[in-house]
């Protein structure tokens, strides 16, 4: 793990890369990272999180900034730029069911081929997939998801990059922590090595390649 | 004196809920739910964002920006509450862990199939977690009015796409408690400002009527 500025870790988010993203309609964001991406006109993205937020907070900010290309999401209803995007065919948008979305970031890092899921059996979410019966029950087989980056939102963070969360702040980061190539945090607080408790860190710092301090808690 | 609609639907609704439950209110009309619940009775609320033992929201100057729920309202936590992330938020929902879940609803039909989560070519908001609550809950009740102004929302079939093949169990409107079985849906019970006539003029679908039919 490594410390290092925004003007630092901007360099190692790409244009055309794929990225997660942590919170749920803003509340776990890294929003520091995210206006960093802005200004430096990072494009092409693909993003893989829980909701596009608002207008003007966390991902609908790159959305807002045409950013992105496609959006893997569970929930794009309260920001009408995405919706008004996907409708002008200006954005790609595929839509999870918010349990099964959780499940593929799970199943990316986890080292999964895929996971089983009652979500979606019969309805449009079924259409391409693979329907497999257990014991007389229908599932869809539903496939991993990774990233090449990353973008986690901590409360807490030590020299070792060992992160807390705080609150329904947590929602999807630690699950995105294990499932990309590259792992950045931008954490409200950092901290010595033995001030967390074993007990309260959720993701390990073997996990993180760089941390951010955020810039003033927003 | 004209009753709130959505106040009746909710205290209807509260009445569903016992001792110890783990309870699911979707954003909108079902949230006031929590607002009537019977004297005595204490039940754990879980918003889907990670939380269970969610209160109500802190007095100004109180918010904690990292305490919200899944309208990213701000929220409290109640003593004895806990926090999680997604994946275990899905598991409580998804494997029977939840015991009621309470949605709003676009159109429900004779097969208790629930159709929640968008209007082709209108409004295409996602299905969130709305899906994985009508799948995996213990108990799903639809909270929602009679109608969309005239047009019946209670439905032969289901026009727009499916929430879940889930059967709900339980329909509450401003005028009558529905609940779908084998046979069909069976009207329970009719508002006490409303008669059985008008109840069958606004549905669309065919209601059995319940013989121990009751007004609330």
């Amino acid at each position: 793990m490594k410390i290092v500025s925004f003007d630092e870790v901007i360099n190692f988010i790409k244009p055309e890369s794929t990225l997660m993203v942590g919170g749920f309609l803003g509340v776990g964001t890294p929003e520091g990272i995210i206006d960093k991406i802005i200004e430096h006109g990072i494009n092409n993205l693909t993003i893989i999180a829980n909701d596009t937020a608002f207008e003007d907070r966390g991902i609908g900010k790159l959305i807002k900034n045409k950013l992105c290309k496609k959006v893997i999401v569970s929930h794009i209803g309260t920001n009408p730029e995405t919706q008004r995007q996907m409708i002008a065919g200006e954005l790609e948008v595929e839509l999870v069911p918010q349990g099964t979305l959780a499940e593929r970031v799970r199943a990316g890092g986890a080292g999964l081929g895929g996971i089983l899921t009652p979500t979606g059996v019969g309805t449009v979410v079924e259409n391409g997939k693979q329907v497999i019966e257990i014991d007389g029950k229908k599932y869809l087989l539903e496939l991993p998801l990774r990233a090449d980056v990353a973008l986690i939102k901590a409360k807490k963070c030590d020299y070792y990059g060992n992160l807390v969360y705080n609150l329904t702040a947590t929602n999807f980061n630690p699950l995105m922590a294990l499932a990309a190539d590259l792992v950045i945090v931008e954490a409200e607080e950092i901290v010595p090595v033995g001030v967390l408790a074993p007990d309260e860190i959720k993701t390990p710092g073997v996990l993180v390649d760089y941390v951010v301090l955020s810039q003033g808690v927003k | 004196m004209s009753i709130d609609p959505k106040e009746k639907i909710a205290k209807r609704v509260a009445q569903e809920l016992k001792e110890g439950d783990l309870v699911n209110l979707g954003i909108g009309l079902p949230t006031l739910v929590a607002n009537y619940i019977p004297k005595g009775v204490h039940v754990f609320f879980q918003s889907e964002n990670g939380i269970i033992g969610m209160g109500p929201e802190p007095e100004k100057g109180f918010e904690n920006k990292d305490l919200t729920n899944a309208g990213a309202g701000y929220i409290t936590a109640l003593p004895g509450a806990m926090t999680f992330d997604s994946a275990f938020s899905f598991s409580l929902i998804r494997g029977g862990h939840l015991d009621i879940t309470v949605l709003g609803g676009l159109q429900v039909d004779e097969e208790g199939h629930l159709a929640n989560w968008m209007i082709p070519g209108k409004m295409i908001p996602g299905m969130g977690g709305a899906m994985d609550l009508v799948t995996g809950a213990k108990k799903v009740i639809v909270a929602m009015t009679h109608t969309a102004k005239v047009e019946p929302k209670i439905l032969k079939k289901c026009t727009l796409p499916l929430t879940s093949i889930r059967r709900v169990d339980l329909i509450v409107t401003e005028l009558a408690v529905i609940r779908p079985t084998d046979e069909g849906l069976v009207l329970e019970e009719i508002a006490e400002e409303t008669t059985l006539e008008e109840v069958i003029n606004l549905t669309e679908a065919k209601l059995i009527v319940s013989s121990q039919l009751k007004k609330f």
